[in-house]
């Protein structure tokens, strides 16, 4: 189980919690589990979203890992210049 | 991915040294070939129709005149580009960037195309094209697009991020937040807070190459595209979806690259070039002009930022709080949300809110510059921090070392960090003797932060060894900055070869698998890796073949220095064999050598710096003179310092010019009255001092040699660094950036008036 940090637009989707917990081992898993549990994320994840796990920022590797404590935080998929 | 990416700690024989760089004498010399320097045989010349009005109803095009004139081959609408989007919004954004659809949404909007024999030829054919419009009440201004009578630009569309759907349809297309802690109770406990409210005006990444192709389409459903751009797979992908080609049978290759900057990550013309090529049957060159670059490429978001920062006598800071408003020109963007992110990521802050607005305006979409959104966002912040110091009485930098962000912070964007440079280049400043430097009359001096996350992202890499030994790497993350040395210095290291035995180019789309493009300064740190990686599997490869040739098992062979040596008392009787020898004998066992890497390159190291400005403000006419200028900065591993430096002073160099002169100017018309450099003044050669770089080194634990991106961070502090200078030196604080003569004239004398 990983706790999993919100950011604001989709913590309103989540019905205003900042905090959600999440039977999941990967990044795949945490996606497609947070997708049934709210379907207001499917759009967001098809746009993208990235994961910091313990700080650091996971774009593309879905398989990643989600260690037990682990720091989860989801963030928009931002651009770069 | 079967790579362990951590960092290890290791001494470099190659990374690190400034060898010559591979691309630099064609360069030179004119023989290196950008976007228009290509040609096809039969090719056209292709020529857009663009919108003179900022936001008008597009009833009717008659194009009919313009095909029958002799010499046009073909003349397209939208209607040539039909939706083939399936839903995908931001794919459908940039199909009507390409060719306006239903409305022309900005001065410069593209309306139809035609190819024709010649340039004088398509010119004239431009001029048959009969357009009927209804114009629209336009907007170009940030703050006016989100009053409630402003004209509505897109009535689909209905603020995101909201508690509640809204009822009526708006021009601020999402509203994002970011933070932690109480930010009303760090107030409560704040001694002084500062206020204020900044704006920044639009800017152009102001590259010097124009935006440019070569398309062919064939009968056959095949295609080819030569395009200078800074992710050709990418182009790829976009231009296959918005025509219906397949991907794999569309053929991208980049050109040398005069300039990006963000601003090469977006199809405009090409989509264009493809579908009056797919018309005509013939293959089309289409070159932008500089007018149409600035009018109808990507320029940055203009700006209106307000920030609110607390502290206590000790100088700790309690609370912090911005609201940023950015344009995205007609289209959705996330350009606000990224400022909200970058904001405060500098300070270690257990209160602080920030928010974000996009703003629909009728202007060019926008387009990333350079760490997009964040210099904005630290223009205004940096500049609230500075000013606090001040009322506090700390000095600005003791100010900033004693709130910096460290490892282990919460950043304010969420995540904790792991070890940064922020610490580091704020006491490498303190301590820098640009600081301590004697200041002359209306001189003054101004530092200031900045902070960008970088980004990895799907890379590719190809390692071939011919038989004569010399090694070729296909890279293909477009080379903007000198990243075929630096991915040459990798490979050599890896190898434990010369430089000079390697070649770098950037293969085309047909000829290797997909990469990402070159942004979000992940170049080298994401090619890097793979590079070692593809080099890493050759070595297997190179061990095997020694083996092969000793006749010993492979375990026995290590690679040490260029070499395969058999360990072992047993083989106290053979000498070494260099890459060299076991690629002759490549034939003979086992064909060709060559090691191949695909991966996904994550976890780069977020990135910071701090800069050092001087200037010189003439109180008669409000110009500025930048005369010492100084940039510091973590660039994880420097692989060539060079580059590393080039990066640093390419940042301040834009930033300088972002902050004093240059912005995009609109008419009352909603027209572009500035479309051109000479009235969009960017800085040249005279306009700037030597910029001084200092390179930090604090390894990113997420690559091999530790190294973290370099690319962006360097524009982020500038226009806070220079508006902190000229504040100083003006005895007026600055708020509006650019901060041209007219505008520090004005400050000055409003000052003075009280």
């Amino acid at each position: 189980m990983v706790e999993v940090t919100l950011w604001g637009a989709l913590s309103q989707l989540a019905g205003g919690k900042s905090k959600v917990e999440v039977e999941a081992k990967d990044i795949r898993e945490l996606f497609r589990k947070l997708a049934e549990q709210y379907p207001g994320f499917e759009p967001w994840i098809d746009r993208g979203i990235a994961v910091a796990i313990d700080g650091v920022i996971y774009r593309d590797t879905w398989g990643k890992k989600l260690p037990e404590g682990a720091e989860v935080f989801l963030l928009p998929r931002l651009a770069g210049g | 991915m079967n790579f362990d990416p951590r960092y290890a700690n290791r001494n470099f024989a190659s990374v690190g040294t400034r060898p010559i760089r591979p691309d630099g004498i064609d360069k030179v010399t004119g023989r290196a070939r950008y976007g228009a320097d290509f040609n096809m045989a039969g090719q056209l010349v292709g020529r857009v129709l663009r919108s003179p009005h900022a936001h008008a109803k597009i009833r009717k095009i008659d194009t009919s005149k313009a095909e029958k004139l002799q010499g046009v081959k073909a003349v397209i609408t939208a209607a040539d580009l039909p939706d083939l989007t399936d839903g995908d919004a931001a794919m459908y954004d940039i199909l009507d960037n390409c060719m306006a659809r239903a409305k022309a949404l900005y001065d410069g909007h593209a309306v139809a195309a035609v190819a024709a024999i010649d340039a004088r030829t398509a010119r004239q054919a431009l001029k048959l094209i009969e357009i009927d419009y209804e114009v629209l009440p336009h907007v170009t201004d940030v703050d006016e697009a989100m009053r409630h009578h402003a004209p509505l630009i897109n009535d689909t569309i209905f603020t995101e991020g909201l508690e509640e759907k809204p009822a009526k349809p708006s021009n601020v297309t999402k509203r994002s937040q970011f933070g932690h802690g109480d930010v009303h109770a760090g107030f409560g406990a704040a001694d002084f807070i500062v206020e204020r409210s900044f704006r920044t005006e639009q800017t152009h990444q102001g590259y010097i190459e124009p935006h440019a192709c070569v398309a062919s389409v064939n009968l056959d459903g095949t295609a080819e595209l030569w395009v200078c751009t800074q992710g050709h797979f990418v182009y790829r992908q976009h231009c296959a979806q918005l025509l219906g080609l397949e991907a794999s049978k569309l053929r991208v290759t980049s050109s040398e690259i005069g300039g990006g900057f963000g601003g090469k990550t977006h199809v405009w013309a090409e989509p264009v070039a493809l579908a009056l090529s797919r018309k005509a049957g013939r293959p089309v060159k289409l070159v932008m002009t500089r007018d149409e670059v600035f009018r109808a490429s990507g320029p940055t978001s203009a700006t209106s930022i307000d920030v609110r920062i607390g502290a206590r006598k000790d100088g700790t800071i309690t609370a912090a709080e911005a609201t940023l408003r950015y344009s995205s020109g007609p289209y959705a963007g996330s350009w606000a949300e990224i400022g909200a992110m970058t904001a405060f990521a500098c300070y270690k802050l257990d209160n602080v809110r920030t928010v974000g607005y996009e703003v629909l305006v009728n202007r060019p979409k926008t387009a990333a510059y350079r760490a997009p959104s964040a210099p904005m966002a630290a223009f205004a912040v940096e500049s609230a921090v500075d000013e606090l110091a001040k009322e506090i009485g700390i000095d600005p930098v003791d100010f900033r070392i004693k709130n910096a962000a460290q490892e282990g912070t919460r950043s304010s964007y969420g995540p904790v960090y792991g070890p940064i440079g922020i610490g580091p280049t704020l006491e490498a400043v303190k301590n820098h003797p640009h600081m301590k430097a004697p200041l002359k009359q209306n001189q003054g001096r101004g530092m200031a932060c900045g902070f960008w996350f970088n980004f990895g992202g799907q890379t590719c890499v190809d390692l071939n060894i011919g038989m004569d030994g010399s090694v070729s790497l296909a890279v293909g993350t477009v080379d903007v900055g000198g990243s075929r040395a630096s991915l040459s210095l990798v490979a050599a290291e890896e190898l434990g070869i010369d430089y000079s035995q390697l070649k770098a180019i950037v293969a085309d789309t047909a000829s290797l698998g997909y990469n990402d493009m070159t942004d979000g300064s992940r170049g080298t740190f994401s090619s890097s890796m793979a590079t070692i990686s593809a080099a890493r599997n050759a070595i297997k490869i190179l061990r095997d073949r020694a083996a092969q040739m000793w006749d010993i098992p492979v375990e026995d062979v290590i690679w040490e220095q260029g070499h395969a040596v058999a360990k072992g008392d047993n083989y106290g009787n053979l000498g070494k064999l260099s890459l060299k020898e076991i690629a002759a004998q490549s034939g003979k066992t086992g064909g060709p050598i060559a090691g191949h890497s695909e991966l996904v390159a994550d976890g780069a190291g977020v990135s910071f710096a701090t800069h050092i400005c001087d200037v010189e403000v003439d109180p008669e006419t409000g110009a500025t003179r930048v005369i010492r200028y100084t940039v510091v900065q973590d660039a994880g591993k420097a692989v060539h310092p060079t580059y590393v430096e080039g990066q640093y002073q390419g940042g301040a160099a834009q930033g300088i010019g972002w902050a004093l002169n240059e912005e995009y100017i609109y008419g009352k018309d909603g027209r572009l009255q500035n479309a051109g450099f000479l009235d969009y003044r960017i800085p040249v050669c005279s306009d700037l001092p030597m910029i001084d770089t200092q390179i930090l080194e604090i390894p990113n634990p997420n690559h091999p040699y530790g190294v973290r991106g370099v690319g962006e961070t360097s524009i982020v502090p500038p226009l806070a660094a220079i508006a902190n200078a000229v504040s100083n030196a003006a005895g007026v604080r600055m708020t509006h950036i650019p901060m041209s003569p007219p505008r520090i004239l004005a400050a000055i004398e409003a000052e003075r008036e009280g």
